[in-house]
């Protein structure tokens, strides 16, 4: 297999690499990645990516939760040891229904919230001690970098990224 | 400019008579003796009516049968008797005080909802800005039908506050109320009244003075002298409106319960007005949009007042459920009798009321597409308002008519009357000023509200990202 090699084109500006992504994508070129110091709001549309569906795994995580507070306060207040609590009625789980809605509400938060940020972390491929994987140490700072892949075009790709006003390009071999 | 068309003015016309006529036919089949009463009542046992059987189950558990002496039964037959002819005799007062109070709450609120909008200085909301002036043109007739009720109860002419009957702050009289009496340095008839009319003078003042402020900024060019007296009047409002409101909803509301007391209740009543405020803005905005009169109106916008919607709907419940769960598990008697009188003969409304105003919004408004979607937003917003409506009925209803509850001919035509008025109201006053406050310093922010979420339809986001 051929080294593939990869071009880094370097941006000081979000404006800038926004609408340098925008003449890339206009151009045909696929773009591998993007590295930013923050979010530039509009640059997963620019670059075509597909919405998330973080909000909807939420969403189940949610349901998740509630379902295991529900059966959870079934079992132990209703029919484990249903003993009779300051009066409260516990002959059926509805008619002691309010007092298990915080609980109710707490878990269904809780579930959706760690799970949720759990699926992000697995998803991201983000963990302890993980290799960071920045190209360039700028990219955290003050530099926006667009890498794109080469295909036997270097020059063409070297020339349309001059002029997006990118500040460095460089040409470099994958790994 | 806005025109109030022909047909929709033709359209509120008619929705105010049907209604008038509809609170007339309420009037006139009221009882006026205790024997019309009892008829009406064999009528609707005859009928295997559930509130008639309902109610000889009452009077059975209070008889407890063989137990009672005969002349005791008579006696509490009698005294029941008058008591379902106050309740049948309250139930076209109490059907038009519900839709006014419904119609009025939800004015007021967008009035207020608009002054934060000025005092925080959203850059969203100016494009609405003549959209909630109009609504807020609705206080005025609103709050001469309240008045006309603060006068007529004033005037003994109907039931609806008990505290207001003859005698129950004198010791030995029959009538007399110890607890009610208690209270008395505050519910007193000439305190409300004046109270009442204070709140109605604050309201209408405020909106008197910022509509026409809001129609000089648009012309004022005096560097933004105009602007900053609106802000700074509005933060007074703010203030004034949280103590009226507050007072407002233990006047108007609680007190028709004077034995009952709940501290978060103020706070209950305005979610409730709040949630059914936005929704009424997003209704009459999607409607002028669709008529081509919000030139800067996007589906961004749209998108945020849904989000208002499904926040301030969650809102309501986190209250209601407050109020109900508090008390439901102290389990004090003082304080559970108000939601036993409503669990025992509201089951329905009560708990249909939760479905409809938390369970359907969460589902319909929690997807962030669907938000922009205007016929979803409307499905959302009408069992919002549905259910809204049932909320205050099940605030004011069991107090005043106690199971002699229904809701026919009477409860609609006040819905249609003040339905009507909120039409004409609202449009005529939309018609009657510029569309666009074109002198807001947040106006241009305004009309390039773009929420990065949601995609546009139909409608250039050239100026975007």
């Amino acid at each position: 297999m051929e080294s593939s090699k990869v071009i880094h084109a370097f941006y000081n500006d979000d404006e800038v690499v926004l609408d340098a992504v925008k003449t890339v994508k206009a151009d045909g070129h696929h773009i591998e990645e993007v590295f930013c110091p923050f979010p530039v709001h509009g640059l997963d549309k620019a670059m075509g990516l597909a919405p998330t569906r973080l909000a909807i795994t939420a969403f189940f995580y949610g349901i998740t939760g509630l379902s295991f507070a529900i059966w959870m306060t079934n079992y132990m207040m209703i029919q484990d040891w249903p003993q009779d609590i300051g009066g409260k009625p516990n002959f059926s789980w509805f008619t002691n229904m309010p007092a298990f809605v915080p609980i109710m509400f707490e878990l269904t938060v809780f579930f959706a919230a760690h799970l949720m940020v759990i699926t992000f972390y697995m998803r991201s491929r983000i963990w302890p001690f993980k290799e960071a994987e920045n190209p360039d140490p700028r990219t955290t700072d003050d530099h926006f970098l667009m890498e794109i892949p080469v295909n036997n075009n270097e020059a063409e790709i070297t020339a349309l990224l001059a002029k997006t006003g990118a500040v460095e390009i460089n040409v470099v071999d994958k790994h | 400019m806005y025109q109030f068309s022909g047909k929709l003015k033709m359209f509120s016309i008619a929705l105010i008579i049907i209604g008038a006529l509809g609170i007339a036919y309420g009037f006139i089949s009221a009882p006026t003796t205790v024997e019309e009463a009892k008829e009406i009542i064999a009528h609707q046992s005859s009928h295997g009516d559930d509130h008639g059987a309902s109610h000889d189950e009452v009077k059975n558990d209070e008889h407890h049968s063989d137990a009672v002496k005969d002349s005791h039964a008579n006696d509490h037959d009698a005294a029941h008797d008058e008591h379902v002819f106050h309740q049948l005799q309250n139930k076209p007062w109490a059907a038009l005080y519900v839709a006014l109070f419904f119609f009025l709450g939800i004015t007021l609120l967008v009035l207020a909802f608009y002054a934060i909008q000025r005092v925080a200085q959203a850059g969203w909301s100016i494009v609405l800005f003549r959209v909630m002036e109009a609504i807020t043109a609705n206080l005025v007739p609103t709050s001469i039908v309240m008045l006309v009720i603060i006068v007529t109860a004033v005037m003994h002419m109907n039931h609806l506050f008990p505290w207001m009957a003859e005698g129950t702050f004198t010791p030995g009289h029959e009538n007399y109320d110890a607890i009610v009496a208690g209270k008395s340095w505050w519910m007193n008839v000439p305190g409300w009244a004046i109270r009442s009319v204070i709140y109605l003078a604050i309201w209408n003042a405020y909106r008197f003075f910022i509509r026409r402020n809001s129609i000089k900024e648009d012309t004022a060019n005096d560097g933004g002298k105009t602007y900053k007296l609106n802000y700074n009047v509005s933060v007074g409002f703010i203030f004034l409106f949280m103590i009226s409101e507050s007072m407002m909803s233990w006047d108007w509301i609680m007190g028709l319960d004077p034995h009952w007391f709940s501290t978060l209740f103020a706070w209950y009543v305005l979610a409730s007005l709040l949630v059914s405020a936005v929704t009424v803005i997003a209704f009459v905005t999607i409607y002028l949009r669709s008529k081509g009169a919000l030139p800067g109106v996007n589906d961004s916008h749209i998108h945020d007042l849904a989000k208002f919607m499904f926040g301030f709907s969650v809102f309501w419940t986190y209250l209601w459920f407050s109020q109900f769960m508090l008390i439901w598990y102290a389990d004090i008697p003082e304080e559970t009798t108000y939601f036993v009188a409503r669990f025992n003969e509201y089951k329905v409304p009560f708990l249909a009321m939760v479905a409809m105003n938390f369970i359907f919004p969460v589902l319909v408004l929690l997807n962030s597409d669907f938000k922009s979607i205007p016929w979803l937003v409307v499905i959302g917003g009408v069992v919002i308002l549905a259910g809204h409506y049932v909320d205050v009925f099940v605030m004011i209803i069991p107090a005043t008519v106690g199971a002699q509850w229904s809701f026919g001919l009477a409860e609609l035509g006040s819905l249609l009357f003040f339905l009507g008025i909120f039409i004409y109201a609202t449009f005529s006053a939309f018609a009657k000023a510029n569309p666009i406050t074109k002198g807001n310093p947040f106006l241009e922010e305004s009309e390039h509200f773009h929420y990065y979420n949601i995609e546009h339809r139909g409608e250039g986001s050239g100026d975007h990202h």
